[in-house]
């Protein structure tokens, strides 16, 4: 009986979705859509950096470095000027994001005591984009002086280099972050979102209290409707990874069933998150606004898929301890980046385990109470 | 209870410090086309909504098609079929989809939905329209595939709660001959609505004034007792009594 009411719901739900060709659309589109923005658009590295070289004296040493640079992909050289006072010019026409400042007489004073010095300006309007690109611009200047230091036997002049590894992610490329946070946003963002609004819309709609009527179970009702969004889910879920692998080429380094396992937990808590929503929620609007609002920014925020959680505030880091993506970005780069066995990912697994369950509980109980 | 389907008793609901229906009592036959009158916020829906088993009443008893509904309402809740007064079909759904559905939640087989279906859709003359998503269906077709709905489990009791709001008075009567031949077959009706045309087509009425039944006869009896020829004037005389309005 029970089972049959089940399915007849199910039914009735995938009607609802598939039935609904725009929303589709957007619902399989939109993970598409931010893996190609985030992948090749929006990218937190920074190339052909608009570069002018202040050279007052040209020598061997300035025209060495200046070729690496103009070799680098980072940079491009726009402009060679010789006077210090073109320089604002060059910021305020916005020719220039960054100049190099050679000092004057750069080769001869570079094995006097006197020394000589490089002065890196940046446009620091992009605070981001000016501390990456000076430090792409230190590491080339380091390299040389260290390489010019050794063949000439002056170990001194190099001094103590620190040699830096890149671990996981040795290209140091963007995606190896964004593709967990895509993740984390899309599965909270369609769950909660599609479900508390097709659970409102039944309440607007007055088909609510139809099934309320009837011999259902209140749990039956919600149950059917996670299942579609549940499959949409799953469906994205794999979408992104297949991007992922095959259009960015970041491999899967650990378990994939691991990291499905885990996906999954997140998938029903996001669905539980909906649900309880949904109680709260009045309109379908409300509903799309509570779930834009209460999930995407903190997401956004809190998850490390923008800024580094470690280095806020005290109070920031434990609100963001509250946030489920945060927890399943850490899983999954644990996973599926750093390729460590689910045995590491222990804590996270817990964590959105409780999560969910705590979070069903108090939606079934709340969708209960208020029948 | 004999023939009775429906027997209330002192049923009482509380919110807080107002009494939405205040100790109502009454009974309904097997087959009574039963109308439940009164003016907005007289208590009606209230009232209606606890005999659904949807809200548990605040004191008193009552039975729906034998059940009571403190201690049995999932068996009562088996046993009735409801249409709201918002239309209530599923828009994004085809006619035999919404069928296929409902009779699905009452736990029918399959092939006797789509025998029954079938049946159903020829005499109402919606065969052809079977596929057709019920958003593009006129509001007249809706409220008769509706209510062809709320019946096809073969409820005891069928509450309708303002069926006919909204449509012309043809459509109305075409609904109302339909209300008779569900009654025919013994199917009892319990009906709100605010058309005092259509308590004349009741075997009885109530009306409900401040949560109370302050009349409760056949159209004609109360027609006699007070006095005038309309019910409209019945409705007037006991209606501007009431204290509280929405």
């Amino acid at each position: 009986m029970t089972m049959k009411q089940f399915f007849a719901f199910v039914r009735k739900e995938f009607r609802h979705v598939l039935r609904d060709k725009r929303t589709m659309l957007i619902l399989l589109g939109m993970p598409v859509a931010q893996i190609i923005l985030f992948g090749f658009a929006i990218s937190t590295e920074i190339r052909n950096i608009d570069t002018a070289l202040l050279v007052p004296d040209m020598g061997e040493n300035v025209r060495k470095l200046s070729e690496k640079f103009d070799a680098s992909d980072y940079f491009s050289i726009v402009t060679v000027i010789s006077d210090e006072a073109d320089i604002d010019g060059l910021f305020q026409r916005g020719d220039a994001d960054l100049v190099i400042a050679f000092s004057p007489d750069f080769d001869e004073n570079m094995y006097t005591s006197e020394g000589s010095s490089i002065r890196l300006i940046a446009d620091a309007t992009n605070t981001n984009a000016a501390s990456a690109m000076t430090m792409y611009a230190s590491n080339i200047i380091g390299d040389y002086v260290s390489g010019i230091a050794a063949s000439s036997g002056m170990y001194g002049v190099s001094g103590v280099q620190p040699n830096i590894r890149m671990l996981y992610n040795p290209q140091m490329r963007s995606a190896y972050t964004f593709v967990p946070g895509v993740m984390g946003l899309i599965i909270i963002l369609i769950c909660a979102m599609m479900t508390s609004v097709s659970i409102v819309r039944e309440k607007e709609t007055g088909t609510m209290e139809l099934l309320l009527v009837s011999p259902t179970k209140p749990i039956v009702v919600i149950m059917a409707k996670m299942v579609p969004y549940f499959v949409v889910s799953m469906v994205n879920y794999l979408t992104i990874l297949a991007l992922s692998v095959w259009l960015l080429h970041i491999p899967i380094s650990g378990s994939f069933w691991a990291l499905t396992l885990l996906s999954v937990i997140y998938i029903v808590l996001s669905l539980a998150l909906g649900q309880l929503i949904s109680t709260i929620a009045k309109t379908q609007v409300s509903a799309m606004l509570m779930s834009g609002f209460m999930l995407l920014v903190p997401v956004l925020f809190f998850s490390e898929l923008l800024f580094p959680v470690d280095s806020m505030p005290l109070v920031f880091r434990w609100f963001s301890d509250l946030i489920p993506a945060r927890w399943y970005v850490i899983g999954v780069k644990k996973i599926m980046i750093e390729g460590l066995p689910m045995f590491y990912a222990a804590r996270e697994f817990i964590i959105l385990s409780v999560m969910a369950a705590v979070i069903l509980g108090v939606s079934l109980m709340r969708y209960k109470n208020r029948m | 209870m004999g023939g009775n389907v429906i027997e209330v008793e002192g049923l009482t609901k509380v919110f807080g410090d107002f009494t939405a229906v205040d100790h109502i009592s009454f009974s309904v036959a097997k087959g009574e086309i039963f109308g439940f009158l009164g003016a907005n916020g007289a208590g009606k829906t209230t009232a209606m909504k606890m005999l659904c088993g949807l809200s548990r009443p605040t004191s008193g008893h009552a039975t729906v098609a034998g059940y009571d509904i403190n201690t049995e309402a999932e068996e009562v809740k088996r046993n009735i079929g409801y249409m709201s007064q918002k239309f209530s079909l599923y828009e994004d759904l085809t006619v035999y989809e919404n069928i296929e559905l409902f009779a699905g939640i009452y736990g029918m087989k399959r092939k006797d939905i789509s025998r029954k279906a079938v049946t159903i859709l020829k005499k109402l003359g919606f065969y052809s329209e079977r596929k057709t998503l019920v958003k593009s269906l006129p509001l007249g077709w809706k409220q008769k595939l509706a209510f062809s709905v709320a019946i096809f489990h073969g409820p005891k009791v069928v509450f309708l709660d303002e069926p006919t709001g909204g449509v012309d008075p043809v459509a109305r009567r075409q609904f109302w001959f339909m209300i008779y031949e569900a009654a025919e077959r013994g199917i009892t009706v319990f009906v709100t609505t605010h058309y005092m045309d259509e308590a004349e087509y009741c075997n009885r009425i109530s009306i409900m004034v401040d949560g109370r039944i302050e009349a409760l006869d056949t159209p004609a009896a109360l027609k006699r007792k007070f006095g005038t020829d309309s019910m409209d004037s019945v409705f007037y005389q006991l209606a501007r009594g009431a204290k509280r309005s929405e």
